[in-house]
C-alpha cells in the first residue's frame, strides 16, 4: 500500500547557538493513509515544524526516510515538491504586494499559465470566502486571519495531493481561527487531498482530525484513531480530552509541557 | 513529474514579474536611491573639473571630467547588478518568504538567471535615465566615442558582474544574521580595487595585483577606452578575454556554490527567517 506519507527512523538534531546539541526527532516512524486528515500534536518545540519542514523538503533528516505518495524526499525532491504545499503559522508573503500579485508569483512558479492562474485565484479565493475587490490590496493590510486564508488559497493552486497544515490557526481570533478550521473541513469533503495538521491545540485536534499522532520531544508517544486512543485512558466514562490523552501517554500535563519549552 | 521548458520559462518570467512589482511597490526607496547615485555622480563629476584649478600644471579638465563621470556611471550599473543579484537571498529572508521560493518545483539555475536578467534590465533603465540627468549639469560631448563597442563590452562585463552576485548571494544563505553585511563589504571592495574613479596602475603593487581579480577593472577600462578614446571592439581584446574567462568561471561556479549551500542550509536549518 502507498501511503500519502511514510516516515521510518527520522532523526534530525540541531545545534544551539551555545553549541548544546538539540535532538528535535527521534526515530520517527508514521505511515499516513491518503484523504485522510492526520493530525500531529505536540506542545510547542515537540518537533512537529521539523516534521513538516522535512516532508516540504525544506530541511534534510540526518538519518531515515520519509517519502511523499512513494517519493524520497532527500533523493527525489523535485518530485516531492509537485506533491506538496504548505501553510506554515506565519502566512510569509511579500506584505507589499497585494495578495493576487502574491498568488499569481506562487502560481508561475508551478508552472501555471497566467490565464489558467487568475481563474484558479478567482475560483479558490471565491470559495474560501475572499474578496475579489480586495485581492488588489497589500498583503500587509490585511488581518491575520485573512492572510492566512490567502496563505491557504497559495497552498490550493498548485492542486498538491498532500497539504502540509503547520499550525495554521495559531494566533489567530476565535472568529478567524473558526473559519480557518470550516476551509479546512471543506478541503477534506471536496477536495481529493491528504491534510496533514500540526496542532498544539487539543480542542482543534479532537474537531479536524480522522487519526492523530502524539508528539513530544521530538518521539512519537502514541498513534491512531482518537476514539481509540480516548478508550485506552482508564477513567474513559468521563469524556476525557486530548488533554487527558497527553498526560496518559507522556507522565506529562499539556500546559507544563508548553512551559517547559518556554522556559 | 510536471517538467520541462516552457515551466522553467514561465517560473522565470514570474521572478521578472515579482521584482517589476516590487520595485514597483518601493518606488520612494528607489526614488531615494535614485537621487542618492545621481548627487554622487554629479559630486564626482565636479571634483574632476574642480581639478583644472588647483594645479599650475595644465590639465585636460574635460578628460578628467569625463573619466570620473564614466567611472560613477558604469560603477552605477555594475554595482546595481551585483547587488539585484546578491539580494536574491536576503530580500527573501526579510520577507519571510525563502522557504516557500525554495519549496516550489523550479530549478535553482532558472532562479538565479531570471533574477539577473531582471538585475541587468533593472540597472540599465536607471543608468540611461542617471545619464540624461548629468546632461543637465555637464557639457558632455563625446564627437569620436564607439557606443557600439561600448555596450558589447558592458553585455560581457554584466555576465562576470551576475557570475560574482550570484557568488556572493550564498553568504545570506549560510549565514542568516551576517551574510548581507558580508555582501557590502564585498561590494565596497570590489569598489576600492577596480579603478573605479582612477587608474589602476597608481594603487600600490599588491592592489594591482588583486585588482586583476576583479572584472571592473577590464570592464572600466575597455569601456573609457572605446568612450573617451573611440578604441574600436577589437582593440580591447586585453579587456575583454578576461571578462569572458570570468563570465564562463564566476556563473556556473556561483551556481554550483549556491546548490551546495542550499543543501547545507537544509541540513543545517538555515532557511529559516531567524536560523
Amino acid at each position: 500500500m502507498t501511503y500519502a506519507l511514510e516516515a521510518n527512523l527520522i532523526c534530525k538534531n540541531f545545534l544551539r547557538k551555545n553549541k548544546k546539541p538539540v535532538k528535535a526527532l527521534q526515530d520517527v516512524n508514521l505511515c499516513i493513509p491518503k484523504n485522510t486528515v492526520y493530525g500531529l500534536l505536540g506542545p510547542n518545540g515537540s518537533g512537529k515544524s521539523t516534521f513538516i519542514r522535512i516532508a516540504s523538503t525544506l530541511l534534510i533528516p540526518d538519518s531515515g526516510e520519509l517519502r511523499i505518495l512513494g517519493r524520497d524526499v532527500k533523493t527525489q525532491s523535485n518530485d516531492v515538491k509537485w506533491l506538496i504545499n504548505r501553510v506554515s503559522v506565519e502566512a510569509s508573503f511579500f506584505r507589499n504586494l497585494s495578495a493576487f500579485e502574491n498568488l499569481l508569483f506562487s502560481a508561475g512558479l508551478y508552472g501555471i499559465p497566467r490565464k489558467s492562474a487568475i481563474q484558479r485565484i478567482f475560483e479558490i479565493t471565491d470559495r474560501i470566502g475572499l474578496d475579489r475587490k480586495r485581492l488588489n490590496e497589500r498583503i500587509r493590510d490585511y488581518s491575520r486571519g485573512m492572510q492566512q486564508k490567502v496563505a491557504i488559497a497559495r497552498a490550493l493552486i498548485t492542486q498538491p495531493p498532500v497539504l502540509l497544515l503547520d499550525e495554521p490557526t495559531t494566533g489567530l481570533d476565535p472568529r478567524a481561527k473558526l473559519e480557518v478550521q470550516e476551509l479546512i473541513r471543506i478541503m477534506r469533503e471536496r477536495l481529493d487531498v491528504t491534510i496533514v495538521l500540526t496542532t498544539h491545540d487539543m480542542a482543534e485536534a479532537e474537531k479536524m482530525c480522522d487519526k492523530v499522532a502524539i508528539i513530544h520531544n521530538g518521539k512519537v508517544v502514541v498513534d491512531g484513531d482518537p476514539d481509540f486512543l480516548m478508550e485506552q485512558l482508564p477513567q474513559a466514562e468521563q469524556k476525557p480530552t486530548f488533554e487527558d490523552v497527553f498526560l496518559h501517554f507522556t507522565g506529562v500535563d499539556f500546559s507544563e509541557a508548553e512551559k517547559e519549552i518556554v522556559a | 513529474m510536471r517538467e520541462g521548458f516552457i515551466h522553467e520559462l514561465r517560473a522565470g518570467i514570474s521572478f521578472v514579474n515579482r521584482n517589476f512589482n516590487l520595485t514597483k511597490r518601493y518606488w520612494k526607496w528607489e526614488v531615494v536611491f535614485l537621487l542618492w547615485t545621481i548627487a554622487n555622480a554629479v559630486s564626482i563629476g565636479f571634483i574632476g573639473k574642480w581639478t583644472g584649478s588647483f594645479s599650475n600644471v595644465e590639465v585636460n579638465t574635460d578628460y578628467i571630467t569625463m573619466y570620473m563621470l564614466l567611472g560613477s556611471i558604469l560603477w552605477g550599473y555594475l554595482s546595481v547588478v551585483f547587488e539585484v543579484v546578491s539580494e536574491t537571498v536576503s530580500w527573501e529572508r526579510w520577507e519571510d518568504t525563502i522557504e516557500y521560493t525554495f519549496m516550489a518545483p523550479v530549478k535553482r539555475v532558472t532562479h538565479l538567471l531570471s533574477v539577473c536578467g531582471y538585475a541587468a534590465l533593472y540597472a540599465l533603465l536607471r543608468t540611461v535615465f542617471i545619464l540624461l540627468v548629468l546632461t543637465l549639469f555637464f557639457d558632455i560631448q563625446l564627437v569620436g566615442a564607439n557606443y557600439g563597442a561600448a555596450f558589447l563590452l558592458l553585455v560581457i562585463a554584466s555576465f562576470s558582474f551576475m557570475g560574482l552576485g550570484i557568488c556572493a548571494a550564498v553568504l545570506p544563505l549560510i549565514s542568516p544574521e551576517k551574510g548581507a553585511q558580508m555582501v557590502g563589504i564585498f561590494s565596497s571592495i570590489l569598489l576600492m580595487f577596480s579603478g573605479v574613479y582612477y587608474d589602476i596602475g597608481i594603487l600600490p603593487t599588491w592592489m594591482q595585483f588583486v585588482a586583476k581579480g576583479s572584472p571592473a577593472t577590464y570592464a572600466l577600462r575597455g569601456i573609457r577606452n572605446t568612450i573617451l578614446e573611440g578604441s574600436s571592439f577589437w582593440t580591447q581584446m586585453d579587456n575583454i578575454w578576461p571578462l569572458v574567462v570570468m563570465s564562463f568561471i564566476f556563473i556556473p561556479v556561483g551556481v554550483i556554490l549556491f546548490s551546495k549551500a542550499e543543501a547545507w542550509a537544509k541540513k543545517n536549518g538555515k532557511l529559516k527567517r531567524s536560523g
